[in-house]
């Protein structure tokens, strides 16, 4: 038994990463299900904010990541989209990411056609400005003179959506999907803290500690973290829509729950197969 | 030709290749990994010069509608002066540049970084240990204004940590440690997103091109 323990110990890191591919692959090839309950916590406080938002809001959705952050952040682009556009509440999307244009534009367009929403009328992507928070800084003060005109080059004084919105300020709520910076510590900086204007936002899971502290003194109303925050959103906009299609987070979890079981099996696996080997050195000191 | 398809197949090959790092270096992944550097330099250039240095530098300059605006020469210039780095005898005119860039920034960010990431955490953390009203909140809020007291005296090096400091820097690191655990948990899960998204592309948009319907 104590032979096979260090055997496992020396275990070629191949066959781990062979299992760790078929705990993922198995899952979703075999549409695997896992339940996702639905908890007090910042993903459900995020649907909450948006819920108490009454029709006909302003939200501005700024889409701050690129293709290499979308397994966890379009689901979420996606889902957001879905459950304001079914509350009739219009969205002002941009980006301070210039690949996040295309994807935050992928998102609105197939959830507005999707749900019958009209561009410029229920939804308008401003398009993508260098600047960061200096850009936030400028559009506090006069949105129409960092952006002129939208993504596809119309002046965003005719739209309708842009109707009564000429500041930050006239926002309800601004909601960052941050894959890093310029993302959420930007908008809540610049926008939150200065205006005083309320945030929401998603992020890739390796960033989301880092804005916890942001919940907990308010200066966040929300936030989904990674595939989990996803997830949860997908689920908890399809309890209203239950004839919206599936998202790509939801079954995403039943494999990060497999993967997340290996990596825990080969932690104990290690650290057991480490202590049989030091007792047998000269014993734990 | 379905160009659809053809994306498809590139992304899948490329994407195989680069895993097969994993098995071995190979010039499968040397190819991919060469491509992927050459394609997103190419990329980038063109994507700044096209929508950061065109509409907000040279259309300011030279409007559609016509007539030329000289003071736009002056970010023109200071933009040149960056590149100048590239040349060592005139390296150093870039330091003009970069003043402006650094003054600027933390002229603007100093007092809302001390606001957002200092004033207003201090002030999350003066609280009435029993505000929420439940006895989770009464034992959430003693964690917190403990781990944040514990912590501080983990970082307090004026005095030997020895005795009641002691003990209280011990507190401190160890829910320091517990804090890099949770984010050291969150770090797993986002790498094993990635490779969900990826396995996800391969599953259900790679093979039906096959004809395998999963």
């Amino acid at each position: 038994m104590a032979k096979f323990i260090e055997k496992l110990g020396t275990v070629d890191r191949r066959v781990i990463f062979l299992l760790m591919a078929l705990a993922v692959i198995l899952p979703l090839a075999f549409r695997m299900n896992l339940p996702i309950p639905i908890e007090e916590g910042p993903s459900k406080d995020l649907y909450d904010a948006i819920e108490a938002l009454p029709p006909g809001s302003r939200v501005l959705l700024s889409f701050d990541y690129d293709p290499s952050t979308m397994p966890e952040l379009q689901p979420m682009a996606v889902a957001l989209a879905q459950h304001l556009m079914t509350k009739d509440i219009k969205i002002v999307s941009m980006a301070l990411w210039p690949m996040g244009v295309s994807l935050g534009n992928e998102a609105l367009t197939m959830v507005g056609d999707s749900l019958g929403r009209e561009e410029y009328v229920d939804w308008v992507n401003l398009g993508y400005k260098t600047g960061g928070g200096v850009l936030i800084v400028r559009m506090g003060s006069n949105i129409q003179t960092v952006f002129p005109n939208d993504y596809d080059g119309n002046p965003i004084a005719d739209m309708p959506v842009m109707e009564g919105v000429n500041k930050l300020g006239d926002f309800d709520m601004i909601i960052s999907l941050s894959a890093g910076d310029p993302g959420i510590p930007a908008w809540v900086m610049m926008a939150g803290d200065r205006f005083n204007i309320p945030i929401g936002g998603g992020c890739t899971a390796v960033s989301a500690p880092q804005f916890y502290p942001y919940l907990g003194t308010g200066q966040m109303v929300g936030l989904l973290g990674g595939l989990k925050g996803a997830a949860d959103y997908e689920t908890m906009v399809r309890l209203e829509e239950d004839d919206a299609a599936p998202g790509t987070a939801t079954p995403g979890m039943a494999a990060q729950s497999v993967a997340h079981l290996v990596i825990m099996l080969f932690i104990i696996i290690g650290n057991i197969a480490y202590l049989s080997t030091r007792q047998k050195k000269g014993g734990l000191r | 030709m379905n160009w659809e398809v053809i994306g498809i197949w590139l992304g899948a090959l490329l994407s195989l290749s680069l895993y097969s790092f994993l098995y071995k270096d190979n010039p499968f992944y040397k190819f991919a990994e060469h491509l992927f550097v050459g394609m997103s330099a190419g990329y980038w250039v063109i994507y700044t010069i096209m929508n950061v240095l065109v509409p907000n530098w040279w259309q300011n300059m030279v409007p559609p509608s016509g007539g030329f605006q000289p003071i736009w020469i002056i970010p023109g210039v200071l933009g040149l002066f960056m590149l100048f780095r590239l040349i060592p005898k005139l390296s150093s005119y870039s330091r003009l540049s970069l003043a402006l860039i650094v003054g600027t920034g933390a002229g603007l960010s100093m007092t809302a970084m001390l606001q957002t990431n200092a004033l207003a955490q201090v002030h999350g953390t003066i609280i009435s240990l029993g505000a929420g009203g439940g006895w989770f909140d009464w034992v959430s809020n003693i964690i917190m204004v403990t781990g944040v007291v514990c912590g501080l005296v983990y970082f307090f090096f004026s005095k030997p940590h020895e005795g009641v400091m002691g003990g209280a820097a011990n507190i401190g690191i160890t829910l320091l440690m517990v804090a890099f655990g949770a984010s050291f948990g969150y770090t797993v899960m986002a790498r094993i997103s990635l490779l969900i998204g990826q396995t996800q592309f391969l599953l259900f948009d790679w093979l039906p091109t096959m004809g395998i319907n999963l």
